[in-house]
């Protein structure tokens, strides 16, 4: 498609009920599906003559911890083609298995190990499903929110055993996190003025 | 009597020279044909996305200098764009023309290094002492802009940190009267240099459709004959308004991708010499005091000047709630930060997109069949940093 706008249009009236909600921003066309129908947009955005989104760039999510469903899983493609850019995003709860798009994308492959290095979400149907940029034998998932900065663990050589060995982080000082967000915003009627403006504007 | 024959597997890396760094490869072998190569990444993964979730805009910018080590500049420039458009601020045009001289810069010193050393691991020594002594003079340049060689942490949202110092741009000019024949040079011990050739024509060949498949950008999908490149394609800073060729390969082998980073080169000595000779004296930051800092005279004069640099170096400025892709060229390939703002000083998840990443992965498909000696050329070919790939 030729224009962001037609190209919405084309995806909402192809995949009508599969397309929870469609968005142009930054350029950019952001679409929110579900787990069920992931493969089947993945599916006609990459082979319908009017999308051709031949690319898939990356797979990453967003950690939402206060949320029910914590994680979003995000998919960038581009088209070459038509030279356009879309996001693709649904969410999921903690402990979902969600479909892997390793049989349309060969490429997905290290990207969904990544995901499942970094935030512990299963893929079905993956052929090798391991660890990848973290350590051997490393435990829980970095990227969480929940995980703290420093680590659990840290490893050092050891003189006496003669070998790496894991131990719980010891730092001879803790990491600080400094506040500094300003928490003095102006007194009740600036901000009331800076509202209407913004109102305005 | 028979004898059983047992596939034999073999460590490459991860403290072999040809493996680009800290890559562990683990090679099936029958006899010297390889059947499986499984890269073991991760060894110098240092949690760059963790860190930047607890830094501000401005604090994170030095990680990205960390990624790909080789040309450093040309990742900040992601992050810069991708906070630029967040915010919606404009960069003074001098401030571009910076931009992308230091970003060519970088593209000349990456890809120097890659074609040289790619030489290095097939068994031609003197590119690699003919081309460092150039690279050095580039790490000047660096260094009389940044203060540094190599993690120049010079990019900021809305412009550069300073202004270029005096006669760096003559000097920069001068090079580019001189490197185009470092150049010729490299290529007249390369290009049709009979080992050369024989070691990397018809050489991991990659088709137009695995290099789409396999997620290839950069030189990668261009040697493969696919005509893509962001600064013609997207256009970002001051692209757009500059002439330049993109080099695109026909067979997608090793040697192809060679020809194409050594064409690239002459066509970044093209660009930085248009963009000085386009330069004009100006700002060279976004003139937004809740967003640049203001200039150390200024602090000691004005009380708002000293409250701005004071809040900006402590709560750092704040994004409002918005997601973003953003993409550049960078020499290996597109780079891109994919950003999520909260409205807070700090970003809320910042994935970095490395395209080393998607290229090592295809190291199986591109291997398989091939001889053991085949490997480091390959492997030297897909411009490998470990870095951005473990990032």
């Amino acid at each position: 498609m030729k224009s962001l706008e037609d190209l919405e249009k084309k995806i909402n009236s192809e995949l009508t009920t599969k397309i929870n909600n469609t968005e142009i921003k930054h350029n950019q066309i952001y679409i929110e599906t579900d787990k069920e129908d992931i493969i089947d947009v993945v599916i006609f955005l990459k082979t319908n003559e009017d999308t051709k989104f031949r690319q898939l760039i990356d797979i990453t999510v967003v950690d939402y911890p206060e949320q029910n469903q914590r994680f979003e899983l995000v998919y960038l493609f581009l088209s070459h083609e038509f030279n356009q850019r879309l996001i693709v995003k649904y969410s999921i709860a903690e402990n979902e298995v969600i479909p892997s798009l390793t049989s349309i994308f060969p490429s997905a492959n290290w990207m969904e190990r990544e995901v499942f290095d970094m935030y512990g979400v299963s893929f079905k149907d993956h052929p090798d499903l391991r660890r990848i940029l973290t350590d051997y034998g490393f435990e829980g998932h970095p990227l969480r929110k929940d995980f703290p900065l420093t680590g659990h663990s840290e490893v050092r050589y050891s003189e006496d055993q003669k070998k790496v060995i894991s131990e719980p982080v010891k730092l001879e000082q803790n990491y600080r996190n400094f506040d500094y967000e300003s928490p003095w915003e102006g007194t009740k009627y600036i901000k009331e003025e800076i509202k209407n403006n913004d109102k305005k504007n | 009597m028979t004898k059983k024959i047992k596939n034999l597997n073999l460590n490459f890396g991860p403290q072999h020279p040809a493996a680009h760094g800290v890559l562990r490869l683990i090679l099936e072998l029958d006899g010297e044909v390889v059947e499986k190569a499984d890269p073991h990444i991760g060894l110098l993964h240092r949690g760059t996305e963790k860190l930047i979730e607890n830094k501000t805009y401005m604090q994170a910018v030095p990680y990205f200098d960390r990624l790909d080590y080789v040309a450093p500049m040309n990742q900040e420039h992601a992050f810069a764009l991708a906070v630029e458009k967040i915010l919606k601020i404009d960069v003074p045009i001098r401030a571009q023309y910076i931009r992308v001289i230091f970003c060519e810069i970088g593209r000349i010193l990456s890809h120097i290094l890659n074609v040289t050393t790619q030489a290095l691991d097939v068994g031609a020594l003197t590119p690699s002492l003919w081309g460092f002594e150039e690279r050095e003079t580039l790490m000047t340049f660096y260094e009389r802009a940044s203060g540094s060689r190599l993690h120049a942490n010079y990019f900021r949202a809305g412009g550069v940190h300073q202004d270029l110092p005096k006669g760096l741009e003559e000097d920069i000019t001068k090079f580019c009267e001189t490197f185009p024949k470092i150049i010729n040079d490299l290529e007249s011990l390369l290009t049709d240099n009979r080992i050369f050739k024989q070691r990397n024509v018809d050489i991991g060949v990659v088709t137009k459709e695995d290099a789409l498949d396999y997620s290839f950008s950069g030189v990668m999908i261009r040697g493969s004959g696919v005509p893509w490149d962001l600064r013609k394609s997207q256009p970002y800073d001051c692209y757009g308004s500059l002439d330049f060729k993109i080099p695109v390969g026909k067979n997608g082998d090793c040697y192809d991708r060679y020809l194409c980073r050594i064409e690239e080169m002459k066509e970044s000595v093209s660009i930085i010499k248009q963009c000085l000779a386009k330069m004009e004296k100006g700002p060279i930051k976004s003139l937004d005091g809740k967003i640049s800092p203001p200039p150390k005279a200024e602090i000691k004069q004005s009380m708002e000047a000293l409250i701005h640099h004071f809040k900006l170096f402590t709560e750092g400025y704040r994004v409002a709630k918005d997601e973003i892709y953003t993409a550049v060229e960078a020499p290996k390939g597109e780079f891109g930060v994919y950003l999520i703002s909260d409205g807070s000083s700090k970003p809320y998840k910042c994935k970095i997109r490395a395209p080393g990443f998607s290229h090592l992965q295809s190291m199986d498909y591109l291997i398989r069949g091939h001889m053991l000696a085949d490997v480091p050329a390959v492997l030297g070919s897909l411009d490998i940093v470990f870095g951005e790939v473990d990032r």
